[in-house]
């Protein structure tokens, strides 16, 4: 067991080696190390909707909303402060606990909800955080309102995405694994037998809507740092349904399959980009909603989704 | 002190009286069974003692607490463990992992020795495994411990339901048609099970069920509803000559 966590953290560390490398050599080259810096932003977002989607079965079109809340909050925080590396530690806490304390405050009177009603409850909540921010300008100058927050230190290098992505990823998947972990899928499993069996759900619902928007605050916080011009539409419900494809088209509760998906969607939008010629860029949509169905279709479980697949596995055996 | 004491306990839905009026005391180490026509409100006297259903009127006491106003998972942590008619088990996890998740109350760590991986997580983790395995190896489900709860067979759900109810740590177990669906052979071997895990972890059950092969040889006690009122209590040999259950199950002019 204690061999293995160390093997693990021996080749992530030399892949962070690797990566490094061949970025300061030029060999991956500034436009794509700017697209793996959004992929590995993407997957902290995406870690946190698993946690509340994927695994506690909480269905949320809002998650863009908690990634807006990060991002705004942490600019706004470092443009006040001034670039430096303390101010930046502290813009990326800030952006973290604000999207949590976010959570918090719209989870507990909307957790009681079931499915839909959650889902429609969310996407509310996604649209008022919209309206906020294109509004922000009256609260303070500096948050741009809708023409944009510009001018935010742009100090989110490799090493702090990079290690930030497995940090988070590292602790979503203790938590899994953990008592607190299982608690959140029975929850999702049947609600009230988990309720009988001694499981404080709306506690448990809680705490899974404040990781997860915390960690798409910090995901927020990071694309603040890293990307010089902030706008309102980049955290509007469409991109809510960015995020949510990445955790379904992975699997409902497997990580795993959320991380490889997050990178590998972020990356093939990109490719996409590179190999359409530009006449037919609008056809983009088009195809990945193409891949959506076909992926659909051929493994409803998701790409990686458990064993016990509702779909295809069970009408194999029978 | 009785272990459950319900008092007068009464549930209406809208304007239909599910349960009337109902009088029950649980004596510590008592088989109690609580039997019935179907839509009796059997299943009602169980959500409302658990409370999923808080009674309307009346209420229920264990070991002279009252109970109202608890939530569910309270109710449980206190010490009533229940399984389901229909059974409700937590299908895509593993069947030991159902039995964990019945330990969350108890898991004897915090959120932040779980997310930091400390050593009383991993103390508090080890010990949690061991004893969900012990229940495992009671029930007879050791070699489907890695498996699906939803791949087993009916009637190891029925078992692993039962082995989840006491990784809660129960004092009352509530027991909701456990031999439902089940071949006699299966209900012979469940009615051994009943009475050995009573014993052995020193319980009050309180069944429902319509097999009479079980209750009559299991129960010391049993208590008839009909339409939500008690219409009979005794031990079973007076259960079965009396006329008004008779009537109840058969219909009038059954016994004439």
């Amino acid at each position: 067991m204690r061999a293995r966590s160390f093997a693990i953290a021996g080749a992530i560390l030399g892949l962070y080696g690797l990566l490094e490398l061949l970025r300061q050599t030029g060999i991956i080259s500034a436009y794509w190390a700017q697209i793996m810096d959004l992929s590995l932003i993407i997957t902290i977002s995406a870690v946190g909707l698993s946690l509340i989607y994927g695994f506690t079965g909480q269905f949320s079109l809002g998650h863009a909303a908690f990634y807006g809340v990060g991002a705004y909050t942490a600019g706004f925080v470092s443009k006040t402060l001034g670039a430096g590396a303390p101010g930046f530690v502290l813009a990326l806490v800030a952006g973290a606990v604000a999207a949590g304390l976010v959570a918090l405050l719209i989870g507990l009177p909307i957790l009681r909800l079931r499915s839909d009603y959650l889902g429609i409850a969310t996407l509310g909540f996604g649209v008022i955080i919209r309206v906020l921010l294109d509004n922000s300008h009256k609260l303070s100058p500096t948050l741009g309102g809708a023409k944009g927050m510009m001018g935010v230190p742009q100090l989110a290098s490799f090493v702090w995405i990079f290690w930030l992505a497995v940090g988070a990823i590292w602790l979503a998947a203790n938590l899994i694994r953990s008592s607190y972990g299982r608690a959140c899928i029975s929850i999702r499993e049947d609600e009230v037998a988990a309720d009988l069996m001694g499981v404080n759900t709306t506690a448990l619902k809680t705490l899974a809507f404040v990781v997860g928007g915390a960690l798409a605050g910090l995901a927020g916080a990071l694309y603040a740092h890293r990307y010089p011009f902030l706008h309102p539409s980049t955290f509007d419900y469409l991109k809510s349904l960015d995020v949510l494809l990445v955790v379904v088209l992975g699997g409902l509760g497997s990580l795993t399959g959320t991380v490889v998906t997050a990178i590998g969607w972020v990356f093939l939008l990109e490719w996409l980009r590179a190999v359409l010629p530009s006449e037919y860029m609008d056809l983009r949509g088009v195809v990945y909603a193409l891949v959506l169905i076909v992926l659909m279709i051929a493994r409803p479980q998701g790409l990686l989704g458990g064993s016990s697949a509702k779909g295809g596995k069970r009408r194999a055996t029978a | 002190m009785p272990l459950l004491e319900c008092r007068n306990i009464s549930r209406y839905f809208g304007g239909l009286r599910a349960v009337g009026g109902l009088n029950l005391t649980l004596e510590p180490g008592e088989l109690v069974g609580l039997i019935g026509p179907n839509g009796a409100g059997k299943t009602t006297v169980f959500n409302m003692i658990t409370g999923i259903f808080p009674p309307t009127e009346g209420q229920v006491l264990l070991e002279g607490r009252d109970l109202s106003g608890l939530a569910s998972f309270q109710v449980t942590q206190l010490g009533i463990a229940r399984t389901f008619q229909n059974i409700r088990l937590y299908k895509e996890m593993s069947v030991l992992d159902n039995v964990r998740t019945a330990m969350h109350a108890g898991r004897g760590y915090g959120l932040f020795d779980a997310l930091l991986r400390t050593r009383r997580f991993g103390a508090a983790e080890r010990r949690l495994t061991e004893q969900a395995e012990a229940l495992l190896e009671r029930m007879k489900l050791t070699a489907r411990r890695d498996e699906p709860a939803g791949s087993l067979p009916y009637g190891e759900q029925r078992r692993l339901e039962i082995a989840r109810a006491l990784a809660t740590s129960p004092k009352l177990l509530l027991l909701d048609e456990p031999a439902a669906g089940m071949n006699p052979s299966e209900v012979g071997e469940l009615l051994e099970l009943v009475r050995s895990i009573q014993r052995d972890f020193g319980l009050t059950i309180l069944l429902i069920e319509h097999q009479m092969s079980l209750v009559m040889n299991l129960c010391q006690r049993l208590v008839v509803l009909d339409f939500g009122e008690v219409i009979a209590r005794g031990t079973p040999a007076e259960i079965q000559s009396d006329a008004r259950v008779l009537e109840a199950y058969l219909g009038k002019g059954a016994t004439a």
